[in-house]
């Protein structure tokens, strides 16, 4: 029989950091080998990467980038949420670090934002 | 080796690549920070990676702590909501990575290294 997980499970800040966590990564390990293929094309001089470079130089594609950028960050600041859990010793419900985490992608969207746009 | 102990590998290695992923991702997001400014160009990006020692030896690193990373995540995914054997899961994990590894050693040759 399969079990489902009670409601309240759900309704906890841990559990949406982990479902972040889960979509973030998916989404980035997705987005990688077109990333790398975009690269590759360094190899067949600097004129094919300019002209791919210029095919994406576009809103739509610059929302995108901005989404990965914030979907790294929060990937990055929450795997360096469970890796405190993991191993360093503190106690409690450390929902704090969780803040900490969003706080760190809210950040790398302004700083790639300005960047992008100043 | 027993199930429960390659779980506890796969867990091991998972925490190892992410401690060297954190670091690469800081690096990785400042230098995205920094180029994007003014917008990209491959002229731009070359004359910065092109013979230098210090991108290769990065993104080499970073390549590699992906292709450890990557697969574990996203064969749990691949069971857990797919409804993939876990045997099943691993191999489209591991085909993903090769894949995705391959292009990865094209781009840092491409960008680098020719």
């Amino acid at each position: 029989m399969r079990r489902f997980n009670d409601a309240r499970a759900r309704n906890h800040a841990s559990y949406w950091a982990f479902v972040v966590h889960r979509i973030s990564g998916l989404l980035l390990a997705l987005f990688l080998p077109i990333h790398l293929w975009a690269l590759a094309r360094a190899l067949n001089g600097e004129i094919a990467l300019d002209g791919f470079l210029r095919a994406v130089d576009r809103p739509l594609f610059k929302l995108a980038e901005w989404g990965l950028v914030v979907l790294l960050a929060l990937h990055a600041a929450g795997g360096v949420r469970l890796l405190l859990i993991e191993f360093a010793s503190w106690s409690g419900l450390r929902k704090d670090l969780i803040a900490a985490a969003a706080g760190v992608g809210v950040v790398a969207g302004l700083a790639f934002a300005l960047a992008l746009f100043y | 080796m027993t199930p429960a102990a390659r779980e506890a590998r796969l867990w091991y290695w998972q925490r190892v690549s992410a401690m060297v992923l954190a670091l690469c991702v800081l690096v990785h997001i400042a230098t995205i920070v920094y180029a994007v400014r003014g917008g990209l160009s491959a002229a731009e990006i070359l004359s910065r990676t092109r013979g230098s020692i210090a991108f290769g030896a990065f993104y080499i690193v970073f390549l590699v702590a992906c292709a450890v990373h990557v697969p574990i995540g996203l064969a749990a995914i691949l069971e857990e909501w797919l409804g993939l054997s876990r045997r099943g899961a691993r191999i489209a994990a591991a085909a993903f990575v090769a894949l995705t590894f391959g292009f990865g050693v094209a781009a840092i040759e491409g960008v680098v290294f020719s």
